[in-house]
């Protein structure tokens, strides 16, 4: 059975920040991960796009405040393709 | 392909671990002190789902793990023009992957020219084995890149030729401050010169004055030790310009690569990087039924197998033109196949679809012991290192066992689908050369002489050295309480080397073992690798003057190491002690048990009748000189 998205965004957080997969919640965000730097975002943003093979825009990049929000930009982006 | 219960070493589960699941395996491995496995599992992990997420997550690991792989230590710096940092982690995973330890040291942004031409710079002081420079047009030719159409011909020209040169001077300041290889990214076309297709028409458009530069730098390159091209061109034609480029990347973050063409950079980097660290195969080993040919030549016979020119015999012929490529660069063929001898021969010689044929293959292991043990005899026999072998086989199974017998063997993943199976061996960076040698491209020429001279007896001579090297040892004895479940159960489930297939249960084995005209036996060996248990079965009666072997067979973990002999020679000796004269048996033919086609001719019996069910055999035993080979220590309990 696949994954909910918040599911598979989590993993890829966890699998980038390299912080264990509990401690990433919905709320986490550059101000709770500490190498949550503009690198490690675009990292993020990349397998994102590789992931579920959607295009983030800059708007959209900008939007990505914490976790939860990143799945729902995917599954905004998921349900109506560009 | 096991059919009993075995204890073999590769894990028929590998299909059921989902990534979560191997990254806590991984993690559980890790703090045991597992390494081994734990590299194992990593690289499994990366197969499956070569993306970013598990780039980081298999580098972490890797970077814990240190020194306790002994990986090959490889060092990298990246010049560049543009942000690549997001490639690191895909690089250096799948470096990993061939074996090597990839430390990578990324040059500041657009400070190539510096870096290069200041012998204290950080480049120099980080002492690479190799470096990159990834520069684009915009940067290394700016005037050429934006607003080409403006520029008069002679200035176009004026400008090219300054491009040149700096790249000239830069390369020659490197090759006094450094031995390092330079691999330099050639210069990308223009998508959308401003002119339309009126560029293309003349050489002095843009095109045509990129391509002048590239040509140049080729031929700079050629002028020094170590300077290698990389065609960035011809590699973003494979994926396709637009997909290959992100427009928004590059203008937040100065990526111009898009996310899911990362790894396709980062592995155009690696068939640069895996020739210069030496991890590249020497040899490649090549399964034959369903790899070479589509279909098995033991049951499809030479009407039945698939190669030739048309679909779809034409995938089977572009792999075996890849490996004909293979052979141009001084990489020895070899196969390694479970098969009748005849049966495979009478393929590769004789069938009109092949490319490639016997002589083009410097070793040949066509058998049914174990692919892992036959690998080890080809490395032995063309005199390379376990690691310098590359493995190429339809059957995952056989992969999974290859790969957990030596992690070291290259072993090439092949999807299901027979038209990809050329481009997995093309794109394998473990046979990319970066230099070719008159030897290279004679070597398999040399090899096919020298076998030709040396002949069978070199074959034979190692296969008994291998024999007693085993240190086999053999009991024989006659059912009982103990072994009764055992017997029945191998009776049920054996099908490879199984003369009659008759299934017996319990209860059946039971009822006979009462009956004093029937015998019934089994083997246990035991070798210097382990306990293989029991692995052999054999059941006759006597019926008059003759004893009709009713079972005869062997699980095909030990297939090949005259145990089988053994148990044959027993079973002549006491039907001699009992006063037989002639011991019989059928073999009754399916499509699996060809590996036992040829055990009745090959022990001295003759073919007596033969039907549509099978054929019947009679060894005659006043003259027979069936024995138990001498390099196996047998022990035989006598029926009571």
């Amino acid at each position: 059975m696949a994954a909910s998205t918040f599911e598979q965004v989590r993993n890829i957080a966890s699998d980038i920040f390299g912080i264990p997969l509990e401690k990433i919640t919905a709320e986490s965000s550059p101000e709770t991960i500490e190498n949550w730097d503009s690198m490690q975002h675009l990292n993020l943003v990349l397998a994102i796009e590789e992931k579920f093979g959607v295009q983030l825009d800059p708007e959209d990049i900008e939007q990505m405040k914490n976790i939860g929000a990143v799945a729902a930009l995917v599954e905004k982006l998921q349900s109506a393709p560009r | 392909m096991s059919d009993s219960i075995s204890n073999s070493p590769s894990d028929p589960k590998a299909d059921e671990r989902n990534p979560s699941n191997l990254r806590a395996e991984v993690d559980g491995l890790i703090a045991r002190g597992a390494f081994d496995l734990a590299r194992r599992r990593l690289a499994e992990l990366w197969r499956r789902d070569p993306a970013s997420g598990t780039a980081s997550f298999v580098t972490s690991r890797l970077d814990e793990l240190g020194d306790k792989l002994a990986l090959t230590k490889f060092k990298l710096a990246i010049l560049r023009s543009f942000t690549v940092e997001p490639i690191v982690p895909l690089l250096r995973a799948e470096a990993f992957a061939y074996g090597i330890d990839l430390e990578v040291h990324v040059g500041d942004f657009n400070t190539y020219v510096q870096d290069m031409l200041d012998s204290q710079s950080t480049l120099y002081r980080f002492a690479p084995n190799a470096v990159v420079l990834a520069v684009r047009a915009d940067q290394a030719a700016p005037e050429l890149w934006r607003d080409f159409a403006d520029l008069a011909p002679d200035l176009a020209q004026q400008a090219a030729e300054r491009v040149v040169r700096g790249y000239e001077q830069w390369i020659g300041a490197f090759r006094k401050h450094s031995q390092a290889a330079l691999i330099i990214h050639s210069l990308e076309r223009p998508s959308a010169p401003s002119l339309g297709v009126l560029d293309d028409q003349s050489e002095s458009g843009q095109s045509g004055v990129i391509r002048q530069i590239n040509r140049e730098l080729r031929r700079i390159a050629e002028g020094f030790h170590g300077v290698h091209s990389l065609d960035y061109d011809a590699l973003v034609a494979r994926y396709g310009s637009e997909h290959w480029h992100d427009e928004r990347k590059w203008l937040m973050a100065r990526l111009p690569i898009a996310a899911n063409h990362l790894l396709h950079m980062a592995r155009e980097w690696m068939r640069f990087i895996v020739p210069l660290s030496g991890r590249t195969a020497k040899v490649l080993v090549v399964d034959l039924d369903n790899t070479l040919w589509g279909g098995v030549i033991g049951e499809d016979g030479m009407a039945g197998i698939k190669v030739g020119s048309e679909y779809p015999g034409a995938a089977y012929q572009a792999l075996q033109r890849a490996l004909l490529d293979l052979s141009r660069k001084g990489i020895l063929l070899a196969v390694c196949s479970k098969n009748n001898l005849d049966d495979a021969m009478e393929a590769l010689e004789k069938h009109p679809g092949m490319l490639v044929r016997p002589k083009h293959f410097a070793a040949m292991r066509i058998n049914w012991t174990d692919k892992a043990q036959n690998l080890r005899e080809i490395a032995q026999e063309l005199n390379v290192g376990i690691d310098s072998l590359a493995f190429l086989d339809d059957n995952p199974f056989e992969r999974e066992q290859v790969r957990a017998a030596f992690p070291e063997v290259t072993v090439i993943d092949l999807g299901r689908n027979p038209l990809e199976y050329a481009s997995a061996v093309r794109n394998c960076a473990a046979f990319e050369r970066l230099t070719l040698s008159s030897e290279d491209q004679q070597r398999t020429e040399m090899y096919a002489a020298q076998k030709q001279r040396a002949g069978a007896e070199q074959n034979f001579q190692s296969k008994e050295d291998f024999f007693r090297f085993l240190e086999q040892e053999a009991e024989l004895e006659p059912v009982s309480d103990l072994t009764l479940a055992r017997i029945a159960q191998l009776t049920q489930k054996t099908n490879q080397f199984n003369l009659t297939t008759r299934r017996y249960t319990e209860p059946q084995i039971a009822e006979l073992a009462k009956e004093p005209e029937w015998h019934i036996f089994s083997i246990r060996v035991r070798d210097r690798f382990g306990d293989h248990g029991l692995v052999g079965v054999a059941i006759a009666h006597d019926e008059g003057e003759q004893c009709e072997v009713d079972t005869f067979l062997l699980s095909c973990r030990v297939i090949g190491r005259t145990v089988e002999t053994a148990l044959l020679a027993h079973l002549a000796e006491s039907a001699a002690q009992r006063g037989r004269k002639r011991l019989v048996g059928w073999f009754l033919p399916t499509k699996k048990n060809a590996p036992a086609r040829d055990f009745y001719p090959q022990h001295g019996f003759e073919r007596q009748e033969a039907n549509g069910t099978g054929s019947l055999w009679t060894l005659d035993l006043d003259r027979s000189t069936l024995r138990c080979p001498d390099w196996i220590k047998l022990k035989v309990t006598t029926e009571a």
